[in-house]
């Protein structure tokens, strides 16, 4: 590998050992044209298809009637799923003061801002008149589910975008102050940050009410995207549990995304002494958390369907079991539920290795998942009229590959302005982590004075203790 | 206030598609081609959908003329993010507004009844077909969703004419191509408000059924049962 030598400009360097964290930054490196060139050309090729589709119309995806939705609709299910990686799992790390987030929320929030972007433009790219797309804003009608989506997303959208920025300007300002590059960029970004005091306790109170906040829009989200479906009367959609089983395959799949980004960050960046083993040890304990809900949400909703045994429903569940769909629905459970079960339930396959492993088989499975719900409902209508099969024409599967090299291409050019990987809650674990942990572990006992517990509680539900500047 | 809507006798109906055809015409829609058939893709307001009742050896075939069903309730008029479809609560019929259509197919993907047409390209017209366009309705193009309007244009025609002449609609002057051409009388059509007319009494025959009843959508297309299973 072609590393440059190239010292930091100040003399006694304070980044010293995080120099890790900036070097993605501050040295090129050919490899990454390389990447950039093999995305940009995955991009093209969705460009490419996108305008035939715009100029020819979209009899050129495999839909047909009745199978009005398809690729598109999963595509949008499946990004906004992968979206829920980022910001509802770092808020809930910070929430629980998780000392262990404190390498990964970064690159968990990343996913989110950048894949929700191709959750929304794959509803455009499903418009028959892309051109009125305003007309969603001029005319909207509250009473469509879509129209929900909307407001959901795009309350999302700007949450999830804050919520990356704030944690980001001490960052920012360190690149400012230590770096070359790019200074004038940095200098605008970082807002004035001098890490006062003061500032780092408005930061943490900013970042603490966000935290907040963005659970239940997260969670909104998913439901909300449940309900395009759950509202219509067809079979096997017009389902309560629609909301909740969306939101759990969404985080299931979301925490899939957030390893093998963070696999491919630790193997590029050399970043193994942040992001370590006992990360993807914990994080694939939270995956087979997961692999448990998304069995026992399926488990439920199958099992009812088939007892109850109305034809109409019955006749989508026969085509899932043992029709055209069979193929998609049985990969789906080895994907979603075998495999990631035998490896991430066994200490000795918790590792890396196995953890990716396990998260490309669900990111397929899940995206499986998402045509098992979309497309076999829609071929069984209610009456015997249509029946169509479907099956996705090389224009879908090209925005397919279009949408996903893009949004590998915007995290790739992210870890090369940004830091990957937090360096000041780095620093801040380094100087403070480990007296708060073991002041709040004393808190917890029962002979611990008052005070102790107060400040405890407090200086870790902000985020950053109060001394943070010094 | 009225409430158009029409009952089809399947005791009469032979299936001769005449119907179909006089809906091609009427509406602007352009014939289909094998590759659009094949693809699932041909645009029929109005349509023939083959029936099965039983299994063999006692299985029954029927085929019923089917077209929007024009509901009291409309699933797909619900779901529509931009208004481009519409309930006329003057004259019950489901209308569809297509410079306001955005083409995200979520009223065909809601309708139980899979009724809703799109327009996956440019729509092919032959040249010999434009000579024969009816200006009373708007021709379609790619992208949007268009349906059976129950010829509604035909009703602002015959109200234009009543009320230029000061008098109210008569029963009757309002018919939509496909009832219009019926060789067999089988399809009636008229105001089901009107507890004298005929599309009327014949809706409260015991032989009459709506499709999918129980989802309470509440169709004013109203079918007459063949009449050996009374």
């Amino acid at each position: 590998m072609n590393v440059h030598e190239k010292p930091l400009p100040r003399p006694g360097d304070p980044l010293g050992e995080d120099y890790a964290l900036v070097r993605p930054v501050v040295e090129s490196n050919p490899r990454f044209w390389i990447v950039v060139g093999i995305l940009l050309s995955g991009v093209l090729l969705g460009v490419v298809a996108y305008v035939h589709q715009v100029r020819t119309g979209l009899g050129v995806t495999g839909m047909n009637r009745p199978v009005y939705w398809g690729m598109y609709i999963i595509n949008f299910v499946f990004f906004i799923g992968i979206s829920h990686a980022g910001t509802l799992i770092s808020a809930i790390l910070r929430l629980s003061q998780a000392e262990w987030r404190r390498a990964i929320t970064r690159s968990a929030e990343v996913i989110t801002v950048m894949v929700i972007v191709f959750g929304v433009a794959n509803v455009i790219f499903d418009l028959g008149r892309p051109d009125r797309l305003l007309y969603i804003v001029l005319h909207g009608r509250l009473q469509s589910p879509l129209l929900w989506d909307v407001c959901s997303i795009t309350v999302y959208l700007t949450c999830s975008s804050i919520y990356l920025y704030l944690p980001l300007i001490p960052d920012i300002a360190i690149l400012r102050d230590q770096t070359t590059k790019r200074r004038w960029l940095y200098r605008a970004l970082a807002l004035g940050w001098q890490g006062t005091k003061r500032q780092h306790k408005v930061l943490a109170k900013a970042i603490g009410i966000l935290m907040v906040l963005v659970i239940p829009v997260a969670v909104s989200v998913h439901t909300v995207v449940s309900f395009v479906f759950a509202m219509t009367v067809q079979p096997m959609w017009h389902a309560a549990i629609f909301g909740p089983y969306f939101v759990v395959g969404a985080i299931y799949s979301g925490i899939a995304a957030l390893i093998i980004a963070m696999a491919i960050i630790r193997w590029a960046y050399h970043l193994e002494n942040y992001l370590k083993q006992i990360h993807f040890d914990y994080l694939g304990k939270l995956l087979f958390v997961m692999t448990m809900l998304w069995f026992y949400f399926t488990f439920a909703e199958y099992l009812t369907t088939w007892y109850g045994a109305e034809p109409v429903h019955m006749k989508v569940w026969w085509a899932k079991f043992s029709g055209p769909y069979a193929p998609h629905f049985w990969a789906m459970v080895i994907c979603c539920f075998i495999i990631p079960f035998a490896v991430l339930s066994r200490r000795q396959t918790r590792n890396v290795a196995g953890t990716v492993f396990a998260s490309i088989f669900i990111t397929v499975g899940m995206w499986l998942e998402r045509f098992i719900i979309v497309v076999p409902t829609i071929s069984n209508p209610r009456l015997p009229f249509d029946r169509g099969v479907y099956s996705p024409s090389w224009v879908e599967w090209s925005m397919l590959v279009g949408c996903s090299c893009f949004f590998i291409l915007l995290y790739v050019l992210f870890t090369r302005f940004f830091p990957i990987v937090s360096i000041w809650e780095i620093q801040e674990g380094r100087s403070h982590g480990v007296d708060e942990l073991v002041e709040r572990v004393e808190g917890y006992l029962p002979d611990a004075p008052a005070a102790t517990e107060a400040s405890g509680t407090n200086g870790g539900l902000q985020g950053a203790p109060e001394g943070a500047a010094s | 206030m009225s409430r158009w809507g029409m009952v089809i006798d399947l005791n009469r109906c032979t299936a001769c598609q005449g119907c179909v055809s006089a809906c091609h015409e009427e509406n602007n829609v352009p014939p289909s081609t094998p590759d659009l058939s094949a693809m699932g893709r041909s645009i029929r307001w109005i349509d023939m959908m083959p029936v099965q009742e039983g299994e063999y050896p006692h299985a029954t075939m029927s085929v019923l003329p089917m077209m929007c069903q024009h509901c009291e309730h409309p699933p797909c008029i619900k779901v529509c993010p931009v208004g481009a479809t519409f309930f006329s609560e003057e004259e019950g019929i489901v209308g569809q507004i297509y410079p306001r259509c955005i083409g995200c197919r979520y009223c065909t993907t809601a309708c139980p009844y899979t009724v809703r047409q799109f327009n996956w390209f440019e729509p092919a017209v032959p040249e010999t077909y434009l000579e024969g366009t009816n200006p009373d309705v708007s021709r379609r193009y790619k992208g949007v969703v268009e349906k059976c309007t129950l010829c509604h244009h035909r009703l602002q025609k015959a109200r234009d004419q009543a009320r230029a002449e000061g008098r109210d609609l008569l029963p009757g002057e309002y018919t939509p191509a496909c009832v219009e051409v019926c060789p067999t009388d089988a399809m009636v059509f008229g105001d089901l408000e009107d507890r004298e007319s005929e599309v009327s009494k014949k809706s409260r025959s015991k032989r009459a059924y709506r499709l999918l009843e129980d989802l309470g959508t509440e169709p004013k297309v109203f079918y007459l049962r063949e009449g050996n299973r009374q």
